[in-house]
């Protein structure tokens, strides 16, 4: 294959004395989505960070289509082509629709004092644009609180498609939501690979990875528990790496029915 | 949602969307998604009210009166409520209002210059005090309300403090028969308009609210305002430059105190340096009734006018209708109760479908 679009080697990050990742490395490229996997606290979050410019890594390489890059800030990112969608941070609930869609990104017409917002175009854009998704609005003006979860990550990909990203990193698209939903969301996913995107996919859930992964990397306590290639790995191994393996079968023993004086769990911190 | 969209026009969106969901955009629902509804609302009620008692109150000369008081509160409370709009609050606009006084009384009297130059001085020096609270505000990561707070007490020791060093009263000296007062009147106190005069606030209050409203709407910096309000974290994924948006924003406060303190000194000729405690609940009391969400994210420029002009209403009704003034402050934390209940109510409709 040519240039991956995104190409992580080994990269660190910590927090004061506090290492939230270590020696992470993958490839996304164009119509391909990378799934990243990990239990919360894994360090998926201060990944998608890092790749998102939020966050500046401490060691390894960070390759845009190949040239080594550290970013600075979010812009920096997006203006290499690297759109992110957060779980929680992807609207502003009490902007409307259209506000949303192109915030940060503001078309605007007319010279000097009366240069102003392309209203008439930004609502246009936004209809058709969602409507090229199929997400039928309702209404462009309603707040953007009022849409569903899924709706509303649906309209930050489209947003990010629109804007031509190249890489799209989704931070838990589907965490929130029903399986339905879930579904619809994924359909957008699968969309933006076959419009040519890269996509990293950051997710809990295996079977949501299984549908749709090219690529699976597994995180586990910071570090690269696993890294696997679609048709290299089945959903139950995926499924039981995923869950820990062998932390699973305690877990079995330990809920197992006729049960002794429970035992006093070992309290895990939670990293990064 | 819909998961199969209709194959129909992609591309003549903005047509009338006739969609059956829809099931009606009457203009009276519409209203109901404007931030000012509930403070128009209160005006007319408030209008009808003192109308019927107080016989004196419609009389054109109490509507200069009370358009006057409105006006000195409206020309602060559009970039307070820009500002709450943006998730912030500034309690020390208030009293920034005597420094900017101050500062060019003092300057343009102890260097004997053309009063213009003090206006220019102090223009310069209350911008830094903004720049100051946003710079503070955005590296600090400190709520407001304490970083404001802070600078309040600072400026109002400052205030008392100087004075007294530099005049050794704890009030300015007159400077009426000093160069440029005439102009810096015109300007600041007294416009001439057709023969006639009009105090400046007035228009200054006109101009900021339409400024503000054509920001707020109109411009991406507006777009940005609501956004660092609505969600400074979002705003920053998508590249909106939350700091510099917070900074302007006080920046903008600063520069409406900049024209009232020099109403104050031009109005009056002598500035007393404790004035101003206080002023600054007052401005956000009248962003709150206009419409502006405590919180942020939401409000309109328009909706802190109607504030304003709901609380010169009611602090020149209670003295036209000749009761007693104490009785003043209790309908205005009535007014703002009110007000708050039916925001919260209107935007819980807003958000309903979720």
């Amino acid at each position: 294959m040519t240039t991956p679009l995104v190409e992580l080697d080994g990269v660190s990050k910590y927090y004061g004395n506090i290492r939230a990742l270590e020696g992470v490395s993958l490839t996304v490229g164009a119509g391909e989505i990378t799934c990243v996997l990990g239990d919360n606290g894994a360090g998926k979050s201060t990944l998608i960070k890092i790749i998102a410019g939020l966050h500046r890594h401490d060691a390894g390489s960070l390759r845009i289509e190949g040239e080594e890059t550290v970013l600075g800030n979010p812009r920096e990112a997006l203006d290499r082509g690297i759109a992110t969608v957060y779980q929680d941070l992807a609207v502003v609930p009490l902007m409307p629709v259209w506000r949303n869609f192109f915030l940060g990104s503001e078309p605007v017409r007319g010279k000097g004092p009366f240069r102003r917002l392309d209203v008439g175009l930004m609502r246009a854009t936004t209809r058709s644009e969602l409507l090229r998704m199929g997400i039928d609005l309702r209404d462009v003006d309603q707040p953007i609180g009022t849409l569903s979860g899924g709706e509303r990550q649906c309209v930050a990909i489209a947003r990010a498609v629109y804007f031509g990203a190249r890489v799209l990193v989704l931070d838990e698209p589907t965490a929130a939501l029903g399986v339905k939903q879930s579904g619809v969301v994924l359909k957008y996913v699968a969309a933006a690979r076959d419009a040519g995107l890269g996509v990293v996919l950051i997710t809990h859930n295996p079977h949501h990875a299984s549908l749709v992964g090219d690529r699976f990397v597994l995180l586990k306590r910071g570090a690269m528990a696993a890294a696997h290639t679609r048709g290299a790995v089945t959903l139950d191994e995926l499924t039981r790496q995923m869950a820990g393996g062998s932390e699973l079968e305690d877990l079995a023993h330990e809920l197992e029915r006729p049960p002794a004086p429970p035992p006093a769990g070992p309290d895990r911190a939670e990293g990064a | 949602m819909s998961t199969t969209a209709p194959p129909a026009s992609p591309g003549t969106a903005p047509g009338p969307p006739a969609d059956e969901r829809l099931l009606r955009t009457s203009l009276a629902r519409r209203l109901m998604g404007r931030p000012e509804l509930g403070s128009v609302v209160g005006a007319v009620a408030v209008f009808v009210f003192f109308s019927f008692a107080a016989d004196s109150f419609l009389r054109p000369s109490s509507l200069d009166t009370v358009l006057y008081a409105a006006s000195t509160l409206g020309v602060m409370a559009v970039p307070v409520a820009l500002l709450m709009i943006g998730g912030e609050f500034d309690l020390s606009a208030g009293v920034l209002v005597t420094t900017s006084a101050l500062v060019s009384s003092m300057f343009s009297y102890q260097m004997t210059a053309n009063v213009w130059v003090g206006v220019g001085v102090s223009l310069l020096v209350t911008l830094a005090v903004g720049c100051f609270n946003g710079f503070l505000l955005t590296r600090t990561g400190l709520p407001s309300f304490i970083i404001t707070l802070g600078t309040f007490l600072m400026l109002t020791g400052l205030n008392l403090g100087l004075t007294k060093l530099v005049s050794g009263t704890v009030s300015t000296k007159s400077i009426a028969d000093m160069e440029g007062f005439a102009s810096a009147r015109a300007v600041f106190a007294e416009t001439p308009v057709l023969g006639t005069t009009v105090k400046s606030t007035v228009l200054w209050w006109l101009l900021l609210v339409a400024l503000a409203t054509w920001i707020l709407l109109r411009t991406r910096f507006g777009n940005w305002v609501f956004a660092v309000g609505g969600g400074a974290g979002a705003a920053r994924a998508v590249g909106v430059p939350v700091r510099r948006t917070k900074t302007l924003l006080y920046t903008g406060v600063a520069f409406a105190a900049w024209v009232s303190g020099q109403h104050l000194l031009f109005s009056f000729e002598v500035v007393q340096s404790g004035e101003g405690v206080g002023n600054e609940l007052t401005y956000i009391i009248a962003a709150v009734i206009g419409g502006c969400l405590i919180t942020g994210g939401y409000g309109s420029a328009i909706g802190s006018a109607v504030g304003a002009l709901i609380f010169g209403m009611t602090s020149k009704g209670i003295v036209f209708a000749e009761w007693n003034p104490d009785w003043f402050t209790f309908f205005l934390g009535a007014m703002l109760l009110l007000a708050t209940l039916l925001n919260t109510w209107v935007r819980r409709r807003a958000e309903a479908t979720r």
